[in-house]
């Protein structure tokens, strides 16, 4: 029933349905046949489910122990906890590409069941994009990287799981991150969609934004998630390495910021068309070469995933129908598409175009940095690394005025802004910031810290008073308030929200400029001090786990004296992998983390040493909240009555004089 | 704007994402045939004579050498630095027992307590025709070692001509150092 043979058909069955879905809408739509257009959606929901019923298949696989099948003979083991072997499905390359696939068969079935208020050619020719693009990456499945392969003979047990991954950050990571990457599809679809029409319209700008908006809430919070997992499972202290795997998710998550953005001036003044439809292209052509390059093992990474250069072709050649295509199609149908605002740089638009330029610098900066390297390789045979120092160098700056202008931009009013009146909205929040100046001054060092972090308080400072100024605070009574506050849009708080998330993340990174760690080899019951604490090795004991042998250390942390915590580093040794993972010990009080790391052991008897790592991290905790808070804030606006009823039915009277 | 403009701003994308693609293609071209390497780790040293050193032997393996002797050699050596800490050397060795076979290779332990090395040299049959020891790896430092095992071929009179930064056996053998030992 749930064999992988069922699965494999089953996989076969929605790529050929995926196939239909792309040819015979786009058809219907150019013959202008409603009943072939309307296929799509059930086309779409069919694709969904024998895909869906696929990728079940799978699970039961890899849950039932059928170690016939390669897949599961590879990554799993009987030992291995249920959850891991379900969440392991996705932990390898085969698995993560059908994940990959049924997310975004989740899309089109999204598209279909929500989208009702959409034109039904624009919805048919959406949905056939989405199914093209599924057609591919199923075919991509089947052809290179199939998970139902079996193996003859079968072996008694499984080779186990990469013990690194054995970690409920990592387990949900993957589908989170990846609903970000391929939720950027469906704005794709719909800029290919109006390049066919050739028509791009304030309501198209509003059908694309909440598509963009949840796209990138998942993107925020599968970044936020991995960072956070890199910094408390490597242990290296570390939570970002401009590495190119985490590069690859940040370069869409900046243009789709951007986008999120630009959309927003297509909805209100029908401007900045031309752009939207490139960024919402670009968004999703990042995602796919992001995700897939580093597959092809082109990009040098630290997260290794099993390369092979053969997949690399098939993977290279898709990319370029899906990215060539789109991007052609943009060179002979976009000069087409029209503005009809008109831009003064001081208003709201002329904020959001500032915006833009200075997410995609940032962006250009990343992509830079990151195929600079393999490009350098190529073409001067020279091996070259790109690191931190050229990113922090590169992109602080370009932060800085970004910031700046998230304060100003909210508090603008479109069309046209008269400064002094801006300006008087903005005294309360200056003077919020010049006092976070102080406090900055006095708390950091380095002057681009400085900048940053008396920018991130201007950045709440004016979100909040925005917020206390649309709700009247000071002007109505408490009567009044409370009505403003119920009518002020959802849309207005989630992006005061995301604002304030977007500058408690800038905190916590200005915080962690200043984290202080120190190495250390001591005898037991010697005591370090780092920034003002004492830290005493108090004991190491030995134990043996489920699957491992650990050393396990008891550090006090004392503070004047006080003792604040005992921490509880480890460090296993998983025999069967031949693989050694260090357990951090982590003491958060939400400002500071002490953060613990036991190393190798040295001599014996009296002289027995062990290497410490000893971390004080500032607002370390602020960078991955700010990044859940960023995310509230978009799904706080989603929840928006505009954005879900859409534009074709014409917002009432009361929500054209609100807004 | 005018529409000329217009059309060459829109059709930038596409050239620069054209660009872009050929230059994978390319580097995923030689990928397959072995011309490219991301992971390569590229020695500044090829082509440069060895630097000067003289390192003890292991207990009961020897004397070591200097850099003086290596450049002495009438043959072309393999240089082979290794630690008994090292996974991939333990991996390595059959492979340098084969290769042993047909050219002198000596060994650095690098980073090692001298029994632990010599123990570990000795354990199946030591590939090495000379062992030297540098203890706190200030030589390995000198030849631009980035980690172990990482082998270099030299030439007679001292002067380095091969680098490789993997575990060795004898397909790298024969792709990579025989070639080099004909032109010698």
């Amino acid at each position: 029933m749930f064999g992988p043979e069922q699965g494999h058909f089953a996989l076969a069955l929605a790529c050929v349905l995926a196939l239909v879905q792309f040819a015979v809408p786009l058809w219907g739509a150019s013959r202008r046949d409603a009943r072939l257009v309307g296929l799509a959606p059930y086309l779409a929901v069919s694709q969904l489910i024998a895909l869906g019923y696929s990728f079940l298949c799978l699970v039961m696989c890899a849950v039932s122990d059928d170690f016939s099948v390669q897949n599961v003979a590879a990554n799993s083991a009987v030992s291995k906890p249920l959850l891991y072997k379900i969440t392991g499905v996705w932990g390898n390359h085969e698995g993560s590409v059908l994940l990959w696939t049924l997310i975004l068969a989740v899309c089109g079935g999204a598209v279909s069941l929500f989208g009702r208020n959409l034109p039904d050619i624009l919805r048919g020719r959406v949905l056939a994009i989405l199914g093209g693009v599924s057609a591919g990456f199923q075919m991509f499945c089947l052809l290179t990287s199939d998970p139902f392969d079996r193996v003859f003979p079968a072996p008694m047990d499984g080779q186990g799981m990469n013990p690194l991954l054995q970690d409920p950050g990592l387990a949900f990571h993957p589908p989170i991150l990846y609903t970000g990457y391929v939720g950027f599809a469906v704005p794709f679809a719909f800029a290919v969609a109006a390049l066919i029409e050739g028509r791009v319209d304030a309501a198209w700008g509003r059908w694309v934004r909440p598509w963009a908006v949840a796209a990138w809430c998942f993107l925020t919070c599968g970044i936020a998630l991995g960072s956070w997992w890199s910094y408390y499972v490597l242990g290296w202290g570390g939570y970002w390495f401009w590495d190119p795997v985490e590069n690859a998710s940040l370069i869409p998550w900046l243009t789709g910021t951007a986008l999120v953005h630009s959309a927003i001036v297509v909805e209100k003044r029908e401007g900045l068309k031309i752009w939207t439809v490139l960024l919402a292209i670009a968004t999703f052509s990042f995602s796919l070469s992001g995700t897939f390059l580093v597959r092809s093992g082109i990009l040098n990474s630290v997260h290794a995933f099993a390369n092979d250069p053969a997949r690399g072709v098939f993977i290279l050649a898709l990319l370029a129908i899906v990215i060539g295509g789109s991007l052609t199609l943009f060179a002979w149908r976009a000069p087409s598409l029209t503005s009809t605002g008109l831009f003064s740089p001081v208003s709201r638009e002329g904020s959001l175009v500032l915006n833009n330029i200075l997410l995609c610098s940032i962006c250009a900066v990343v992509v830079t940095g990151t195929m600079y390297p393999p490009f350098m390789q190529l073409l001067a045979g020279r091996t070259i690394s790109v690191g931190k120092p050229f990113f922090d160098a590169a992109t602080i700056p370009l932060t800085l005025p970004l910031l700046l202008a998230m304060g100003v931009g909210t508090a603008l009013p479109w069309k046209r802004a008269q400064l002094a009146r801006t300006f008087s909205h903005l005294y309360a929040a200056a003077g919020i910031a010049a006092i976070g100046l102080v406090l900055c001054f006095w708390k950091l060092s380095g002057i681009l810290p400085i900048a940053c972090g008396a920018l991130a308080v201007w950045v709440i400072a004016a979100s909040v008073s925005d917020v206390l100024r649309r709700i009247g605070i000071g002007h109505t009574s408490v009567q009044g308030v409370w009505e403003r506050m119920k009518n002020l849009p959802r849309s207005s708080w989630g992006a005061a929200l995301a604002h304030i998330g977007a500058g408690i993340t800038i905190l916590g990174l200005c915080g962690m400029s200043q984290a202080e760690h120190a190495i250390v080899e001591v005898h037991i019951g010697e005591t370090r001090s780092l920034a003002g604490d004492d830290w005493t090795l108090l004991d190491v004991h030995d134990y043996i786990g489920p699957n491992y042998k650990a050393m396990q250390a008891d550090i006090a942390i004392r503070h004047n004296g006080k003792l604040v915590t005992i921490l509880h580093p480890e460090k296993r040794d998983f025999t069967t992998q031949s693989q050694t993972t260090t357990e951090v010990a982590i003491h958060t009080n939400f400002i500071t983390d002490l953060y613990g790391v036991i190393g190798d052991r040295h001599g014996t008897g009296q002289d027995t040493t062990y290497v410490l790592r000893l971390h004080r991290n500032p607002l370390a905790p602020w960078m991955w909240l700010g990044g859940l808070v960023m995310a509230i804030g978009g799904a706080f606006s989603l929840s928006d009555r505009r954005m879900r009823i859409g534009a074709p039915k014409r917002a009432s009277a009361r929500n054209m004089a609100r807004a | 704007m005018n529409a000329t403009r217009r059309g060459i701003l829109t059709a930038a994308p596409i050239i620069g994402a054209g660009v872009l693609g050929v230059g994978f293609w390319r580097i995923l071209s030689d990928m397959r045939s072995g011309a490219f390497d991301p992971r390569a780790i590229k020695n500044p040293n090829v082509g440069k004579p060895i630097p000067s050193f003289a390192m003890p032997g292991l207990p009961g393996l020897g004397d070591g050498f200097t850099d003086a002797e290596l450049k002495a050699q009438h043959r072309p050596v393999l240089v082979n630095f290794f630690a008994s800490w090292c996974i991939p050397c333990v991996a390595e060795m059959p492979g340098l027992r084969a290769i042993s076979r047909n050219m002198p290779i000596w060994g650095i332990a690098y980073e090692d307590k001298p029994e632990n090395a010599a123990g570990f040299v000795q354990r199946d049959g030591s590939p090495y025709a000379r062992v030297a020891s540098d203890r706190h790896g200030r030589v390995a430092i000198d030849w631009g070692v980035t980690g172990v095992p990482e082998s270099f071929l030299v030439a007679p009179g001292g002067r380095i001509i091969w680098h490789g930064s993997a575990a060795l056996d004898p397909q790298i053998y024969e792709a990579e150092i025989r070639p080099r030992l004909a032109g010698l």
